[in-house]
């Protein structure tokens, strides 16, 4: 093509607007240089953020895969914090005990806002007496994913701590030294954040597969000293009891579960990460074996317990979103029967296929549940939050059967209780409370009540386990507020359910 | 025919906690402890603690034992006071050596029902051997008292008391024989010793298999998880139950007939082995334990 038929081309109207090619490399220089492979490695996290265009006000985002274990979130908050930056809003799937160094940094205005799906310890105290002027936003694990889709949550940096990735940011985290297992929810971030830094132990041959987070979706890559620390990721809520007050509950929900209705051959289950549903897997072999019956999949945070029955071929697919402990992390690195999926995929109401959606039965933990069994897993008897939303919410409203666990009395706190203090997850999604005192069955589900009446199980109406409980521990005095709203709790479709307001000091 | 006391769960009296929801674990009785559970300093606490919980509606459906502190100690007639009166089924008597030991009990307990107008003789008493002088004087003190329910075996301090230390087994076979004899001579339970390490499951059922065998009624817990072992280990199997229900299915139709001699198959049986079978059949009707 000579200049002349160019020049004439470009004045051509229907070309009007429209850049004119002026050589291979004008939008990928990066192809010229011996760069061309190792341009996105950046030497330290300070220079990855000058790249990524950070500025004040801005999100940022992070996932929680290594639970007390991680070492990424605070490490990036205090980099940005001598950096700078102000009026940040942190974005992160959720944040635990080991996040309370992020205290000071709001205090000192680098954190302004928080979106997470729970929170632990002092840092939970010391937002829930006011120390964010904003009110923090909970939601579940699937309404994170839908307030990102949606436009509310924008995710302008995504800071991913994983083990391993090449030099092209493909990264999963099941290969390197500390091995997180499943990177459900930092997928999500990898698809939605405008920038995504990875921040790897180790750079690995390319290509790494298999690929969590795609070299497509990375921007820059910052080599680290640690991300986390797996040892401590069953730490806390994810723990395997020898409570025995645990193992009676465990025990009671898989006898409901034996006698649901929902256990035949093909079943789907979930048991979430607390001790008492942790436990009823182990329960829930013998009854498996005895009925000669197989699960299709298990689905959710993935547990030890879960993969034992996996390997031992009573599951035949585990559907993993978080890994809860090495085993399971090590099975997904094994088994491709034990497939890592995205917290959108998982429990997102508005994706266009949810796991959760084809659940039969699930097994959720409880602070309180009250005599409508609306359940509350955020605030604690002081008013305090302390908990997660978790999948809480998304999984009760998809599952067929969604069984809630726990101590009628925790210390001498009652668990069932007039009005629950903090509202997460609607009573009408939940079919069965089992306590250590007994089990109630919602009124809405007289079929279950018959089938576990028919089989001997001690049903009692809630309103008689509430009774039972304060029979022991007396009416507790009411929790004092003051009107100021220090949290606000989204549903999974993104709705205001509730507000926590902070307690009178 | 008398419910099965295969497991005797020990409750700190001084956790509050604990001694409200113990009975979330239907073990066949609970023992809210006075004695070694609890520290000098909260005897007087755990104490009132003992004496509310026994107050507890779900309490008086269940076999409540009280374990007092030895009644020459600043505490045990204070402990044996609240006890009593507050409706206690059974006190345990720690250390017991003589039959005296369980007659001073007696004369209190005696006293206080009258004081506090509980029906005369309806606080049973039960004897704790801890030393080579009880075990000799065993059959003594099972046959001290009418109010004799029970004798039960505390392998500490009879271990220390006999210069040796717990092992397999073999250092308490003869105490086990003895607290044994002197229960049944005096038609009373038969408790054996606690199993402390709760993380040795296989030690434990090995230990419940020993004792079930030599003819233990039951045995004392100190942990929750132990009482589904314990209650499974207890289980008939099947086929003793179908032999049971034949033999008494033939007792009772010999009865019906008013024939004097039980046969079956063509053999006679004799009263023990009906008694037996009676018995077997009781176990296989409690609570099931679950698995």
């Amino acid at each position: 093509m000579n200049d002349n038929k160019r020049a004439l081309h470009l004045q051509d109207q229907c070309l009007e607007g429209l850049e004119r090619f002026q050589d291979f490399t004008a939008h990928t220089p990066y192809l010229k240089g011996p760069e061309k492979l190792t341009r996105k490695l950046v030497d330290s996290l300070e220079e990855a953020v000058r790249r990524s265009g950070l500025r004040d006000g801005q999100t940022i985002s992070f996932h929680h895969a290594f639970r007390e274990g991680d070492k990424t979130i605070n490490y990036v908050v205090d980099v940005l914090a001598r950096m700078g930056f102000k009026n940040l809003t942190l974005a992160s799937s959720s944040l635990l005990s080991c996040n309370a160094p992020l205290i000071e940094h709001i205090k000192a205005g680098v954190i302004a806002k928080i979106y997470t799906s729970g929170m632990r310890g002092s840092l939970a105290r010391a937002i829930s007496n006011g120390l964010l002027e904003q009110p923090i936003h909970i939601h579940s694990h699937g309404g994170r994913v839908h307030l990102i889709k949606s436009g509310e949550l924008k995710l302008d940096v995504a800071f991913l701590g994983v083990p391993a990735c090449d030099a092209f940011g493909n990264a999963n985290g099941v290969r390197g030294r500390s091995r997180c297992g499943s990177l459900g929810y930092a997928m999500v971030d990898a698809q939605f954040a405008r920038n995504v830094i990875l921040l790897t132990e180790e750079i690995v041959p390319f290509p790494n597969s298999p690929a969590s987070i795609s070299q497509d979706q990375v921007d820059w890559i910052v080599q680290v000293e640690q991300v986390g620390d797996p040892s401590k990721i069953s730490v806390g809520a994810a723990r395997v009891t020898k409570n025995p007050r645990e193992l009676l509950i465990a025990r009671l929900a898989a006898d409901v579960i034996e006698h649901s209705g929902y256990f035949e051959q093909g079943f789907s289950l979930q048991t979430g990460s607390g001790g008492a549903a942790t436990a009823a897997t182990r329960f829930l072999e013998k009854r498996m074996r005895r009925k000669g019956i197989t699960a299709s999949f298990a689905l959710g945070g993935i547990t030890g317990g879960i993969v034992d029955l996996f390997k031992k071929g009573l599951i035949e697919k585990v559907v993993d979103t978080q890994s809860f402990d090495a085993d399971a992390a090590e099975s997904l690195a094994q088994s491709p029967n034990h497939i890592e999926i995205s917290t959108n995929e998982y429990a997102n109401p508005s994706s266009k296929g949810a796991y959760c959606d084809r659940l039969d039965v699930v097994i959720l933990s409880a602070l309180e549940v009250d005599l409508d069994f609306n359940v509350n897993v955020v605030t604690g008897s002081d008013g305090l939050m302390m908990g997660a939303s978790g999948g809480h919410s998304d999984v009760a409203a998809a599952a067929n059967l969604s069984i809630v666990v726990g101590p009628l009395i925790r210390g001498r706190i009652p668990t069932v209780v007039k009005r629950v203090t903090t509202l997460v997850t609607p009573g009408a999604c939940i079919g069965v409370l089992v306590t250590d005192h007994g089990i109630a069955v919602n009124p809405n589900r007289p079929e279950l009540e018959a089938r576990l009446r028919a089989a001997g199980l001690p049903v009692m109406t809630i309103q008689e386990l509430y009774e039972r409980a304060i029979s022991i521990t007396g009416e507790p005095a009411p929790i004092e507020f003051l009107d100021r709203i220090v949290g606000i709790i989204r549903y999974r479709d993104g709705s205001v359910i509730d507000v926590v307001r902070q307690v009178k000091p | 025919m008398k419910k099965p006391r295969r497991s005797m769960l020990f409750i700190p009296g001084s956790n509050a906690a604990m001694l409200s929801t113990a009975f979330v674990y239907r073990p066949d009785s609970i023992l809210f402890d006075l004695e070694d559970a609890v520290a000098l300093r909260e005897k007087d606490s755990a104490r009132l603690l003992v004496f509310h919980a026994l107050q507890l509606p779900v309490y008086k459906e269940m076999e409540i034992v009280v374990r007092i502190n030895p009644l020459d100690s600043p505490f045990g007639l204070k402990d044996l006071e609240a006890a009593v009166r507050g409706g206690a089924a059974i006190i345990r008597l720690p250390k017991t050596e003589r039959a005296s030991d369980m007659l001073d009990l007696e004369r209190e307990v005696g006293r206080i029902e009258r004081e506090c107008g509980r029906e005369p003789g309806s606080t049973r008493l039960m004897a704790a051997i801890e030393s080579a002088s009880g075990i000799v004087n065993a059959l003594a003190i099972a046959t001290a008292s009418p109010r004799m329910d029970s004798i039960a075996l505390a392998g500490f301090d009879y271990v220390v008391d006999m210069q040796t230390q717990r092992g397999d087994g073999i250092e308490l076979f003869y105490a086990r024989c003895a607290v044994l004899h002197a229960a049944r001579a005096a038609r009373i339970d038969a408790f054996d010793v606690v199993f402390s390490d709760v993380n040795d499951d296989e030690g434990f059922l090995k230990e419940v298999q020993l004792i079930k065998r030599l003819g233990f009624n039951g045995k004392s817990l100190i942990n929750p998880r132990q009482i589904e072992l314990l209650h499974t280990a207890f289980e008939p199997t099947e086929e003793e139950v179908l032999k049971a229900e034949r033999i008494v299915e033939a007792a009772e139709k010999a009865e019906r007939e008013g024939l004097g001699v039980v046969s079956l198959n063509g053999r006679m049986v004799d009263a023990p082995v009906v008694r037996n079978a009676r018995r077997i059949l009781q176990l296989a009707g409690s609570p099931p334990a679950r698995t």
